[in-house]
């Protein structure tokens, strides 16, 4: 069991989850740089935070007849859901919020996007952010139910929903290891619920940035930071549900979870580079007829292992 | 601390039913039913059982989400923009939802509610679990059935075209003859 609900732990899990996205966007920033051609220097590494103080300064943009409320709501949605997720993921020994259902409310809070992208693409009443905004719910359609089957993979294989019992559980083998899909299916869900790389069709170019489009200032700073956080989070929970935690020779528990989620997020960065945009129309058919009877038998396997034990 | 924070996550529930009825926009009355429905997951993490607490808040998430899109969609003006009153059949439903609180706030009065035999267990998951999984496995088996068959059933009455219409009267064509992309087989 981990070391629960420390006061200062309340202030330093959106604290590390704020750095390591961060940390995500200048890696981005260095990568697109070089894929540019430009030299990757520590400049072009800081230059997506200028965009921050460009944000704050910004003219607010405004649309006619927008609904003021549910964009708000919406955009702030975003970055509170990425804050609340990450609660329940321990690193090395401490967590914030030890919660016997941690792994369901990671789901809910991840699943908060889903009202939080409607809403950012319904308030601005135009037409393109919209249908980013359906997009989005497209896309949840598809991801959501595999993303549920592999969460429901680790938790049965430990048998607990609890997010430390789950890291605990992977003392002998990482679960990545004997539940590949599940885990291949995970990653591919932080992309999604980021709606970053493949999967960011939702806020795409040919629909001029979509849920993106009209938003401005502070609202598009929150709603893009929401995305980078929403991925920190993502992989940050990879770690305890299919990466043994903060377990590792020598090394601290924490120092081990840091690696470790550095690790999920570079390949996370990586892939979001190598992958080409996915429509939702086509991965809704890929997700419901490949995905889920995949994640399904995935998740018969630990069920099956742990009857037998 | 708690009897506080239920009487508050009441109120908010109360009012988000309210605002269902008082919000001019499809979109405002979706999210005030998903505020309140979101209080009740609270107050049954509240009352001990955190699991199916987390789960209303989940489901009701994503079902509040594509109602509001079903909403928008099927309702007169398409695009949602114009004022609408989800007060339908006044005096009906007053009557209706009058009687049905009445019979359940008796029920809540008038029930002979057991004594607590021992103490409430640390994890009340697997208890829950248990008792959905264990006594009433032939109730929740014949749910998941019903479920499942209406389902399959809103689905058939609701496609426009069917399998024939795909894949050709003896069901030989190779790939469907779709008029739009995202159907499965292409």
């Amino acid at each position: 069991m981990a070391d629960a609900g420390s006061w200062p732990s309340v202030l330093v899990a959106p604290a590390a989850l704020l750095a390591l996205a961060v940390l995500a966007l200048c890696s981005d920033a260095v990568l697109d740089a070089r894929t540019a051609g430009r030299p990757a220097t520590p400049a072009a590494a800081v230059r997506p935070l200028l965009d921050v103080v460009r944000l704050l300064l910004a003219q607010p943009r405004r649309t006619p007849a927008s609904d003021a409320l549910l964009w708000r709501i919406g955009v702030l949605t975003a970055p509170t859901a990425a804050v609340l997720a990450v609660a329940v993921v321990p690193f090395g020994g401490h967590v914030v919020a030890d919660l016997e259902v941690g792994v369901v409310w990671f789901n809910a809070m991840e699943a908060l996007t889903w009202a939080g992208l409607w809403l950012a693409g319904w308030g601005p009443n135009a037409a393109l952010p919209l249908i980013g905004g359906y997009r989005f719910l497209a896309q949840g359609l598809a991801y959501e139910l595999p993303l549920m089957f592999a969460l429901i993979a680790a938790a049965v294989g430990a048998e607990s929903l609890n997010v430390g019992d789950i890291a605990a559980a992977q003392q002998g083998l990482w679960f990545a290891v004997w539940m590949p899909v599940a885990f291949a299916v995970y990653l591919a869900s932080v992309l999604a619920f980021s709606f970053l790389g493949p999967f960011g069709y939702p806020a795409g170019r040919d629909i001029a940035g979509g849920v993106l489009g009209e938003t401005s200032g502070v609202d598009r700073l929150l709603l893009q930071a929401g995305r980078w956080l929403l991925l920190a989070a993502g992989s940050a929970m990879a770690v305890p549900l299919f990466l043994g935690g903060g377990a590792g020779p020598l090394l601290p528990g924490w120092a081990w979870s840091l690696l470790k989620t550095l690790a999920v997020l570079g390949l996370l960065l990586w892939a979001r580079r190598r992958v080409p945009a996915v429509r939702a129309d086509r991965y809704v058919e890929f997700a419901w007829m490949v995905l889920i009877p995949a994640t399904i038998v995935q998740t018969l396997v630990p069920a099956l292992v742990v009857l037998r034990r | 601390m708690t009897a506080a924070l239920f009487a508050v996550l009441a109120v908010l529930a109360v009012t988000g039913a309210v605002l269902v009825f008082r919000c001019a926009s499809m979109a405002r009355a979706t999210f005030a039913l998903l505020a309140s429905l979101v209080c009740v997951g609270g107050e049954v993490i509240l009352l001990g059982l955190p699991y199916l607490g987390v789960v209303t808040v989940l489901m009701m998430v994503m079902e509040m989400v594509v109602m509001a899109v079903f909403m928008v969609a099927y309702m007169m003006n398409p695009a949602g923009l114009m004022p609408m009153s989800m007060v339908h059949n006044r005096r009906g439903a007053l009557t209706i939802s009058g009687v049905v609180f009445a019979g359940l706030a008796a029920g809540v009065l008038l029930a002979p509610w057991p004594g607590r035999v021992g103490t409430a267990p640390q994890d009340t998951t697997f208890q829950a679990g248990a008792a959905l999984m264990g006594d009433q496995m032939l109730t929740m088996v014949t749910l998941g059935f019903a479920l499942l068959a209406t389902m399959v059933g809103a689905t058939v009455l609701a496609v426009g075209r069917g399998r024939y219409d795909r894949f050709g009267d003896d069901l030989s064509r190779p790939r469907p003859d779709d008029p739009a992309g995202g159907g499965v087989g292409r």
